[in-house]
């Protein structure tokens, strides 16, 4: 009887065991972090030490106003890319030689908001030569060359305002656009807000991009109806020639534009055939419009930058290129305006629309060719929607923002106010899968996934919020990104990564596409610096009445030279400095006490200048700020700064050596 | 031990010697690198010695002198302490020289050249015209 007890006591206890435990296990299920992950993601993205990752993905930093580089699958971040800020981590924007890529029109601006990275493309596919990116804030396009992963061209927009629906190339990179997310008077004059109806202009700019060099020229700019431009790509294959941008506010509001900018069922695609517009430009149609804005340009053998103020620009009205452009409607404040891997589809995310419309290229060109129009905006024809339109995805998710393509017949797009990626088939418009993302993506990528050829192996959530996703750090949390495996059927989450400012849009590439050409050091031989030192016999310190030049060199572990005096309080000091390495991954910093500037770093065979002002009598000491072999700690010296008025010559050392 | 365990130890010990000069290993007096052998002319070649003088015043000026100690060794009669297949190696392979040929060894790890020396990007015609120089200076 006793045992008995004993024995259903055990089973009564076993039975609440598993009870609790079964509670337990169906709260963890609904715990959305652990939803979807199935035990083998950590082996899908691990890179072993040493190993390197299959994919470059570059990704804009937002308001940082850089470029983040990161390795996929790893999600190791490889190097931030300084473009629009200044950055005293190596000098960017206070060394002398690069002070002049940040000029604009607007004097210097030392940072802007980075917002779409954009692979330049050979025959439609990413070629891994440059990437672009563009600054919404004072409106700018970056390039940089892969080959050294440097900002190498800055060119700015006139008659543009907020320039986001940038910078997206043609299948051979013919051209980058800039259209302007603000309409604003072209050009820009004191009028009253409320004129914007009558006074404000929207322009799109074609930015011709040489094939070889890359170097970037405004061709011309189409002044169109005050909407505001927010995405935008170019056709391809049956499509290619032709341009199709997202634009919202056609109600043509310029205050509390949430409400008063969503009104309206449909806005717009404006779809334009540029090709056409480039035989009309040839013609010699347009008008040269006075204007003035900044071309920065930087050389690798000077080792520096040179800014040009541009003082024209070509212009267009709508009534110049008769039939090279067309409004299609598009519910409703669009986003994306993003073409399939064949050419023939268009797919457009409307914010505050339940559909995700898919307009068929095809269609529109035969809805041109038979003049099915519904009247007209600012003298460009509105084409009939229906005639248009391929399908509508139903259900695709609140607040659909963005859609690539695996290349599989597959278009995903992400859903910002529901935080999912959504899965749809792009011939039957049906959604086939959909997983969650940690919180609210903005845009999604795949490598390639904007091109004709898409790499469908992987997607890049890119999400606004993190909330709890992270351990806390305070108020100003981390933005992320979330790498997605897209192989099979259903959609996987392998891994969630932070990421610098607001990874807006980032792009990916197979690595050895960009690690083929890669350069490791500069040649000395080809240094063209006007202040280089291509031995340590030219190492010299010059005074020019308060000017003191200081050309000296750097290598392992010393500056030739380091000892400098005769400095004086009320001189300002150019530095410029020489590393003599010639082996890779020896940079050498600079930095003196006291400065009010910033350190720099000087890669092999490279030379940069960086200016001080001296503040105070003492002595000053110098040291390398970039640990470059055992005696780095010795790589150091000192400059003497005296009294205003005070006969100390001008002398310096390395050594026992003394030069006067 | 018997015979055959002893020609065991000597087979073993062959093939640790043909592995050590397999690591190069060889001769340290003609250090370790792409130059195995080089025949000299007894003249100078003065158009070799001016393009030597103009790539070492640019490469290695900064820490080599010819006279005196700055960083590396003073390189006055250097091509009478070392044979010419040893400096080349020096000047177009420093990293494995230094951490395996026992004579650029010994020079780092003694104390009195505690810099390693570096690679600085000079092809086997710019080391050949650098030795030219050293041959010129010390004749």
């Amino acid at each position: 009887m006793k045992k008995t007890n004993t024995l259903s006591k055990s089973i009564f206890k076993g039975i609440l065991i598993l009870i609790i435990a079964a509670s337990f296990y169906s709260c963890s299920e609904k715990d959305s972090k652990t939803l979807s992950m199935s035990g083998d993601e950590a082996s899908k993205v691990y890179i072993e030490p040493g190993k390197y990752d299959e994919f470059y993905y570059f990704m804009s930093g937002g308001f940082s106003g850089q470029m983040s580089v990161y390795g996929i699958p790893s999600g190791r971040m490889l190097k931030v890319i300084p473009v629009f800020s200044v950055n005293p981590e190596n000098g960017w924007g206070y060394t002398e030689e690069s002070k002049p890529m940040l000029n604009t029109s607007y004097g210097f601006i030392p940072w802007d908001d980075a917002h779409h990275s954009e692979l330049s493309q050979t025959d439609g596919v990413p070629d891994g030569r440059w990437v672009f990116i563009n600054g919404n804030n004072t409106p700018r396009i970056a390039r940089i060359d892969l080959k050294t992963f440097k900002t190498t061209e800055i060119i700015e927009i006139p008659n543009s305002s907020g320039n986001h629906s940038s910078p997206f190339t043609t299948p051979n990179t013919d051209y980058v656009v800039a259209g302007t997310r603000f309409s604003i008077p072209v050009e820009n004059r004191d009028v009253p807000i409320t004129s914007y109806k009558e006074e404000f202009k929207g322009a799109l700019s074609f930015i011709k991009v040489d094939k070889t060099t890359g170097r970037m020229n405004i061709d011309y700019q189409i002044i169109t109806p005050p909407y505001d431009y927010d995405l935008s790509h170019s056709g391809k294959g049956p499509s290619d020639g032709w341009f199709f941008f997202t634009c919202y506010n056609s109600e043509e509001a310029n205050s509390l534009l949430e409400v008063n900018a969503s009104q309206k069922d449909k806005d717009f695609i404006l779809a334009i055939n540029y090709k056409k517009v480039d035989e009309i430009v040839k013609g010699g149609a347009g008008k040269e419009m006075s204007t003035k804005y900044a071309h920065n340009i930087w050389n690798d053998e000077t080792h520096s930058a040179t800014s040009t103020m541009i003082n024209t620009v070509k212009t267009l009205l709508p009534e110049d290129i008769k039939g090279a452009a067309y409004y299609i409607p598009c519910p409703k404040s669009p986003h994306g305006a993003d073409v399939d891997p064949t050419g023939e589809y268009i797919t457009a995310g409307g914010k505050l629309s339940t559909v995700i419309p898919v307009f068929a290229f095809s269609k529109i060109t035969k809805a041109i060719a038979e003049n099915k129009t519904d009247g007209e905006a600012g003298g460009i024809p509105i084409l009939n929607y229906e005639a248009c339109l391929s399908g509508e995805v139903k259900d695709p998710g609140l607040g659909p923002l963005h859609t690539e393509f695996d290349g599989k017949g597959f278009a995903y797009t992400s859903s910002f106010i529901s935080s999912e990626v959504v899965k749809w088939n792009i011939e039957t418009k049906q959604v086939v899968d959909r997983i969650p993302v940690y919180y609210s993506i903005g845009h999604l990528s795949i490598p390639g996934g904007d091109s004709k050829k898409p790499w469908g192996k992987y997607l890049i959530a890119l999400n606004k919020m993190t909330k709890d996703r992270y351990l806390p750090t305070g108020p100003e949390l981390t933005q992320s990104a979330q790498l997605i495996d897209i192989s099979g059927d259903k959609m996987r989450i392998l891994l969630d990564f932070p990421t610098i400012g607001e990874p807006h849009y980032a792009q990916g590439i197979p690595a050895e596409l960009v690690t083929k050409d890669q350069i490791r050091i500069y040649k000395i031989e080809d240094n063209k610096n006007p202040h280089a030192i291509k031995s340590i016999l030219d190492a010299r310190v010059e005074r020019n009445g308060s000017v003191v030049h200081v050309y000296f060199a750097a290598t392992r572990s010393h500056f030739t030279p380091d000892n400098i005096e005769g400095v004086k309080l009320g001189d300002t000091v150019y530095f410029h400095m020489t590393n003599l390495e010639q082996d890779w991954d020896i940079p050498h910093g600079f930095a003196v006490m006291g400065n009010n500037n910033s350190e720099m770093l000087v890669m092999p065979g490279e030379t940069c200048t960086l200016k001080w002002v001296p503040s105070r009598v003492g002595i000053m000491p110098m040291y390398c700020t970039d640990f470059c072999s055992a005696l780095h700690q010795e790589m150091q010296g000192y400059i003497r700064v005296s009294a205003q008025g005070s006969d100390v010559p001008i002398k310096f050392s390395l050594g026992d050596e003394k030069k006067e | 031990m018997n015979k055959q365990n002893s020609s065991i130890l000597a087979l073993i010990f062959i093939i640790t010697m043909i592995s050590y000069t397999g690591c190069g290993g060889n001769d340290p007096e003609l250090g370790i690198g792409p130059v195995k052998e080089i025949k000299l002319e007894p003249a100078i070649n003065e158009n070799l010695v001016a393009t030597g003088k103009q790539i070492f015043d640019m490469k290695c000026i900064t820490c080599h002198q010819i006279n005196s100690k700055l960083v590396g060794p003073p390189l006055k009669d250097v091509t009478k302490r070392r044979k010419p297949e040893w400096i080349m190696n020096m000047i177009l392979n420093p990293v494995q020289m230094v951490q395996e040929n026992m004579i650029a060894k010994t020079l780092a790890t003694s104390g009195q050249y505690p810099t390693p020396m570096t690679f600085q990007n000079v092809s086997q015609d710019d080391a050949r015209a650098i030795l030219e120089y050293f041959r010129n200076n010390d004749k």
